[in-house]
C-alpha cells in the first residue's frame, strides 16, 4: 500500500518532526515498505486468536495503594529547560 | 421546524485514592507547593516503569457496578497520543477499546417519572498537569507547569447520547455526582475539579433517526453551569439552523461570565491520537471472584435509600429525597434514628420530627453559614437530646429553635444551654395566669375587639403573654388562660 505525501505530512505533523521535501519522500517510500509488509500480515487467518494486548505473557500486576516520599523539588527541577520558581516554564500554547 | 436536543455527557472523577494511579506519588495534591508530588513515573522520565493501583482499578469496577455495567474478564490500558505541555510523556495512559466497565445505566428521576440513561462505558485514565497560562506577557507568552496532578487516577463515565435536554443532563450529573458520593470513589468537588463533565450537544429534525454535527462543550465547573451552557449551546444551534446554516463540528468552551460557548479551534486538528496498546503495563484479567467480592461491599445507593426512608420511616417522598440528597445527610438522620429514646415517640413519629427539624431549622442555619452537614457542631446526639426536651415539655418550640441556634454556634449539649441559660419552658400556671393578667390589663382595647366577637383578638393577647415570658410560657398553657380571662369579662359584662 503506497502512502500519498499528504498522508506523511500529517503524520509528521502529530509527531511533530519537520521534514524536509526529500526526508518526505524516503519516508514516504519506507512507510509504506513497512505497511505492505504488515498487508502480507493480514492475509494469515487469525480468527481464531485473541488480539494480543501485550508482547508479554504477564497480566494483572498491581500494586497496593501506599504512597511513596516524592522527589525533592529542587532534583525535579534540576534539568529543566527553563524554570520560573518551583515550576517548569514552557512556550504558550494556548488554546483560547 | 421542530428540533430535537440531543446530548451525551463525558465525566471525569477523580479517585480519592491516597497514591497515584501508576507510581507512589501522594494524591493529595490540591493545597501541595508546586512540583512536589512527582516522581521520575509521572515526569515521564525515560526508563521509569508503571505500576497500576489496585484501589483505582477497584473503585472503577465498583462504580461500574453501581451503574449496572458488564465488568469484562479482560481489560487493558492505552496510549493516547497528543503533544502538550500538560502531558509529560507525550501521550495520556487511557483505556481504548477494553475499558473496565461497559453497557450500564444510570436512572434519572424527572419530576417523579424515571428515565433510564446509558451508560456506554467507565474507563481509568490518568490525570494531567496544570498550566497556568501567561499570555500577555511583554513579547513571549509562557506558561508554567505543575506536575503533581499529572497521574492522579481519573475514571471517565461516558453515557449515551440519551438525554434530550439540558434539564435532563442536570439530572443525570446530579444523579451520577450522588452516586461518587454514596460510593465513596471520590469527593467530587466540582469547584475543585476533581468530577468534571464533558457535553457533545447537537440538534436534529425531530423523529429523525440520524444524528446532527455534535459540538464538546467544555469548562463548566458546577452543576448550574452545565445547564446554563447546555441552554445557550441548544439556542446557538438552533439559531443557526433555522437561519439555513450548518453546525461546524469543534470543542466550544463555555465562558462563564459572558454566559457563552466560544469556539476552541485550536484544538481541532488535535484529535487523532493513535491509540496503541500501553507497552509498560501487561493487561488486566479481571477475576469473577474479585468483581463478587466488590460487589459484596457496594453500599446502599440514594435511590434505594430513599425508597427504604418512605417504606421503613413512613416519610412523605419530599423528605426522603432531600435527606438522601448526600451520604452524609442521610447518615446523619439514620444516626439520630438509632438514638430514639427507648420510652420516646414510635419510629415513625420520631423519624418525621428529626426529619423536619434537619430539614427546618438546621438546614437553614446550614444555609446562613454555607456549611454542609459535616461541618455542623450539632451532633445527632444532640439533636435528639433537644427533641426530648420537647417532648418532655421542658421546651416550647420556640425556644427549642433559639436553643438549636446556641447549639449550632457554639457546639455545646442543649440540655447544658437550657440549664445555663434558663430557658426551660414555663409549665407552672400560677406563672403564666399573673402574665396573662397584665397582658389584659395593658391591653383593654383587644379585650374590647374580643367582647365585641373578634375571636383573633385573643390570638394577640398570646402573643402578648409570650412576649412577657421571653418565649417560655408553654403556649397551649398561654392560650387556654388567655381564654378563660377573655370569657370571664364578656360573661361578667354580659351579665349586668
Amino acid at each position: 500500500m503506497a502512502l500519498e505525501r499528504a498522508e506523511v505530512e500529517h503524520i509528521a505533523a502529530l509527531a511533530r518532526i519537520g521534514l524536509t521535501e526529500e526526508e518526505l519522500e524516503t519516508f514516504r517510500e519506507q512507510l509504506s515498505d513497512i505497511l505492505e509488509q504488515f498487508e502480507r500480515l493480514t492475509q494469515l487467518d487469525t480468527r481464531s486468536v485473541t488480539p494480543t494486548g501485550h508482547a508479554v505473557e504477564l497480566a494483572t500486576v498491581m500494586r497496593d495503594d501506599v504512597p511513596e516520599p516524592p522527589l525533592n523539588p529542587e532534583d525535579t527541577l534540576r534539568n529543566a529547560p527553563r524554570r520560573q520558581a518551583d515550576f517548569f516554564r514552557v512556550k504558550a500554547v494556548l488554546e483560547e | 421546524m421542530q428540533y430535537e436536543t440531543v446530548i451525551g455527557l463525558e465525566v471525569h472523577v477523580q479517585l480519592q485514592t491516597r497514591s497515584k494511579m501508576f507510581c507512589g506519588c501522594p494524591a493529595d495534591y490540591q493545597n501541595a507547593p508546586a512540583n512536589s508530588r512527582v516522581c521520575p513515573v509521572c515526569l515521564g522520565l525515560p526508563g521509569a516503569l508503571p505500576v497500576i493501583n489496585r484501589k483505582a482499578v477497584e473503585y472503577t469496577i465498583m462504580t461500574g457496578l453501581a451503574l449496572g455495567c458488564r465488568i469484562p474478564g479482560y481489560s487493558k490500558f492505552d496510549r493516547k497520543n497528543y503533544p502538550y505541555p500538560d502531558l509529560m510523556k507525550g501521550y495520556q495512559v487511557s483505556q481504548y477499546d477494553l475499558p473496565l466497565a461497559e453497557e450500564g445505566a444510570l436512572e434519572i428521576d424527572l419530576d417523579g417519572a424515571a428515565k433510564s440513561v446509558g451508560v456506554m462505558r467507565v474507563h481509568l485514565e490518568e490525570d494531567a498537569a496544570k498550566l497556568q497560562h501567561f499570555p500577555e506577557a511583554a513579547g513571549d507568552a509562557y506558561s508554567l507547569v505543575d506536575v503533581n496532578r499529572a497521574g492522579v487516577p481519573l475514571m471517565e463515565v461516558v453515557s449515551a447520547p440519551d438525554l434530550r435536554s439540558p434539564e435532563e443532563a442536570r439530572a443525570y450529573l446530579v444523579t451520577l455526582h450522588s452516586i461518587m458520593q454514596y460510593l465513596g470513589v471520590s469527593s467530587a468537588n466540582m469547584q475543585d475539579g476533581n468530577f468534571r463533565c464533558d457535553a457533545n450537544v447537537s440538534l436534529r429534525p425531530a423523529g429523525s433517526a440520524e444524528f446532527g454535527t455534535r459540538t464538546e462543550v467544555k469548562n463548566m465547573n458546577s452543576f448550574r453551569a452545565v445547564y446554563l451552557a447546555l441552554n445557550y449551546e441548544v439556542e446557538r444551534q438552533q439559531r443557526i439552523l433555522e437561519d439555513g446554516g450548518r453546525i461546524v463540528q469543534e470543542t466550544r468552551g463555555w465562558v462563564e461570565e459572558r454566559g457563552v460557548t466560544v469556539s476552541q479551534r485550536s484544538k481541532e486538528h488535535a484529535h487523532d491520537y493513535r491509540y496503541f496498546p500501553e507497552p509498560d503495563l501487561p493487561p488486566l484479567a479481571v477475576a469473577a471472584g474479585w468483581v463478587e467480592e466488590i460487589r459484596r461491599r457496594l453500599p446502599e445507593l440514594a435511590d434505594r435509600r430513599k425508597a427504604r426512608f418512605i417504606e421503613e420511616y413512613g416519610l412523605p417522598r419530599y423528605d426522603a429525597d432531600l435527606l438522601t440528597g448526600t451520604r452524609a445527610m442521610a447518615d446523619y438522620f439514620e444516626a439520630a434514628l438509632a438514638l430514639r429514646p427507648p420510652a420516646g415517640p414510635d419510629t415513625k413519629t420520631f423519624a418525621k420530627n428529626v426529619s423536619n427539624w434537619m430539614l427546618g431549622d438546621l438546614s437553614r442555619l446550614m444555609n446562613l453559614e454555607n456549611r454542609d452537614i459535616t461541618e455542623v457542631r450539632v451532633t445527632p446526639a444532640h439533636l435528639v437530646e433537644l427533641l426530648a426536651l420537647i417532648d418532655a415539655g421542658t421546651l416550647s418550640g420556640t425556644i427549642a429553635k433559639t436553643v438549636l441556634e446556641e447549639a449550632f454556634t457554639s457546639g455545646a449539649e442543649p440540655a447544658k444551654i437550657v440549664r445555663e441559660k434558663g430557658y426551660s419552658q414555663i409549665n407552672d400556671s400560677s406563672v403564666v395566669e399573673a402574665a396573662v393578667a397584665q397582658a389584659l390589663a395593658d391591653n383593654p382595647q383587644a379585650v374590647a375587639d374580643y367582647v365585641k366577637g373578634k375571636e383573633t383578638a385573643a390570638r394577640f393577647l398570646v402573643g402578648q403573654v409570650m412576649k412577657l415570658t421571653r418565649g417560655q410560657a408553654k403556649p397551649e398553657l398561654a392560650l387556654e388562660l388567655v381564654q378563660a380571662g377573655l370569657v370571664a369579662i364578656r360573661d361578667a359584662e354580659g351579665t349586668p
